[in-house]
């Protein structure tokens, strides 16, 4: 390692202003101190009050992820074997089908599962992080910026919001989208108003709804159609009826052994990230806090008080916490600090206007069945809106106060 | 009444006039600099929506529609094509009338707005509202509740996109991106956003 460092050491004045390779700087930079550590401190937004490197912020992101993405492969593997058993093949098509002969497919075995699930879920995150390494190196080089870790949390954050059966090419689109569109033009991190990650998302829904949404698209595995539960609520024919139609029980729906996209299906692996991220106080508690209590106040309203006639207004408020992306959404996108609102009392409002939301689109709109990333997003274009009255408020107590 | 809620809610989220239609692009781009002049702005359009939107309604029903004139003998009299004409004369003439009442008695409004408010007059939002009511065929109560809708969306779209534009004071865009480029952008993601609601 020393003489790693060493070589390094000598390397750099060729990378330093007037050196040769002065135009890879921030190639050189990013390898630096990706593999030794950040020796210099935060030189500009958004972390100016914290001695805490930007670099770290992200990486911790990246550990509280981990549970998530493990249960991804996992739960991914899990469904196709499940599904493959239930039509009665033995494996899967094309070279998945190749590979997976080594340990046969069965949904009672852990690395059956796991590696099935991996050779859906890798490919995908290869793409995105190649395909926004790109983006960003390239416009890092133009511009001459250092580079940041914080795509490598865009790009694990991505694949996880994305069906297992996306087509890598769509991957590849959304995330130049989130990527160049929702953040470089805007100058980088800490300068976008939007999530990237949910921009990306976003995109890509709107573009391709028929990869996207449906019951045909969350199992990976061919000509297999299986409903996350929300959709199995929607064909209920009264609200009074919505739970029976879910064939999963509450437990199920917490660990996350349910169709859906890749990663938001665990509540369970979503709260061990949650713990990590309000131990290192990297997240904001006041976000996920407000986020939970405007979800759980329109779930009640609607469970309570709405008409039986649309069933989902029959899901119990408990059980909209653990389905489709809530807990992810909650725990991993909403509280971005970039996008999210800065000031204490604007991020209470803001979680609370993304809760509400969240239920509201998810039960009271029928074009989409799920509400959670549409909400982020919308909560991110009215964020600077509640940190400019909160400022403004405070402006004016001040000027009262002393004259 | 709750039919009346849902042109409102309709109007101010899913068909929301410059996010949904880009309409009016032209003052909410320019004049969505600063959270102030953007509520200024903001609320002068809702005013005249309140107000034209359920006049050319009027006007349309009593003068312009086929047989309008019935009473006076001319039973086949159609001055539709007339519209544009008459619906523009209205607005500019509103827009006069507000900006004398203002001067006269809420000054500090009227010098708040300056120039933005007969600039209004040429805003195709405030046009585009008096034709979806044609479009729709809105009753006198309708169009007042679409009136006020379609300008309440506008004051949400405008106030929220001067929120968002004075974050990005520190933005770092590239130098050919600095201004409107980067508004048009930011415009651009917030329609993707308000996609959310559309569909209810």
């Amino acid at each position: 390692m020393k003489k790693l460092d060493e070589f390094f050491q000598k390397l750099e004045p060729l990378f330093l202003k007037g050196g040769k390779l002065e135009k890879y700087y921030p190639l050189y930079e990013a390898t630096d101190s990706f593999l030794f550590g950040a020796s210099g401190k935060t030189k500009s937004a958004p972390h100016v009050r914290d001695a805490i490197d930007y670099k770290r912020i992200m990486i911790t992101v990246i550990v509280a992820l981990i549970p998530c993405t493990l249960m991804a492969m996992w739960n991914t593997g899990y469904q196709a074997n499940l599904a493959l058993e239930a039509i009665g093949v033995a494996s899967p098509a094309g070279w998945r089908g190749s590979i997976m002969a080594l340990v046969g497919c069965s949904s009672e075995s852990f690395t059956s599962n796991f590696l099935h699930g991996a050779l859906y879920f890798l490919p995908v995150y290869l793409v995105v992080v190649v395909v926004g390494s790109f983006w960003e190196v390239l416009f890092n080089l133009v511009r001459g910026h250092e580079i940041s870790e914080a795509l490598l949390v865009t790009s694990l954050l991505f694949p996880l919001t994305l069906p297992a059966t996306i087509p890598l090419w769509q991957a590849a689109v959304g995330i130049s989208f989130g990527v160049v569109i929702a953040k470089e033009v805007f100058g980088g991190v800490g300068m976008n108003w939007m999530n990237p990650a949910l921009a990306s998302r976003a995109f890509i829904y709107f573009a391709y709804p028929a990869q996207m949404s449906g019951n045909e698209v969350w199992v990976a595995a061919d000509g297999v159609s299986a409903a996350t539960p929300l959709a199995q609520v929607n064909e209920a024919a009264t609200a009074s009826q919505a739970m029976q139609n879910v064939d999963f029980t509450f437990a199920e729906a917490f660990i996350g052994t349910i169709p859906g996209s890749m990663g938001e299906t665990s509540t369970l692996a979503c709260l061990l990230g949650a713990a990590l991220l309000l131990v290192t106080g990297v997240a904001s508690w006041r976000i996920m806090l407000s986020m939970l209590i405007g979800g759980l106040l329109a779930a009640s309203a609607l469970f309570f008080f709405a008409s039986p006639e649309n069933p989902l207004n029959g899901i119990p408020p408990h059980y909209h916490m653990v389905m489709g992306g809530f807990a992810f959404g909650l725990v991993f996108m909403a509280t971005d600090p970039v996008s999210a609102a800065h000031t204490p009392q604007g991020q209470l409002m803001y979680g609370l206007l993304i809760g509400l939301l969240a239920i509201l689109i998810r039960v009271a709109n029928p074009a989409y069945p799920e509400g959670v990333m549409l909400a982020i997003i919308l909560g991110n274009v009215f964020a600077p809106l509640f940190d400019y009255f909160v400022i403004q408020a405070n402006v004016k107590r001040r000027m009262l106060r002393h004259g | 009444m709750a039919h009346h809620f849902d042109i409102i809610i309709r109007s101010i989220f899913l068909e929301n006039l410059p996010l949904a239609f880009f309409l009016g692009m032209c003052t909410f781009l320019a004049i969505s600099k600063q959270v102030k002049t953007a509520v200024g702005l903001g609320s002068a359009v809702l005013f005249l929506q309140v107000i034209t939107v359920p006049l050319n309604n009027l006007l349309l029903n009593h003068v312009l529609e086929p047989g309008a004139f019935a009473w006076a003998g001319f039973p086949n009299v159609d001055l539709r094509f007339l519209g544009l004409l008459t619906y523009i004369a209205i607005i500019a003439a509103t827009v006069q009338v507000l900006e004398m009442v203002l001067d006269r008695y809420i000054p500090v409004l009227y010098n708040t707005l300056g120039i933005f408010l007969p600039l209004l007059t040429v805003n195709c939002a405030i046009l585009g509202a008096s034709l979806f009511m044609v479009e729709r065929d809105y009753t006198f109560t309708e169009s007042t509740a679409y009136g006020f809708g379609a300008g309440a969306g506008f004051f949400l779209a405008v106030v929220a996109l001067a929120g968002i534009r004075e974050r990005l004071e520190y933005a770092n865009p590239p130098a050919g991106l600095r201004g409107l480029g980067l508004t048009f952008i930011t415009a651009g993601l917030m329609a993707m956003a308000f996609m959310g609601l559309a569909g209810f």
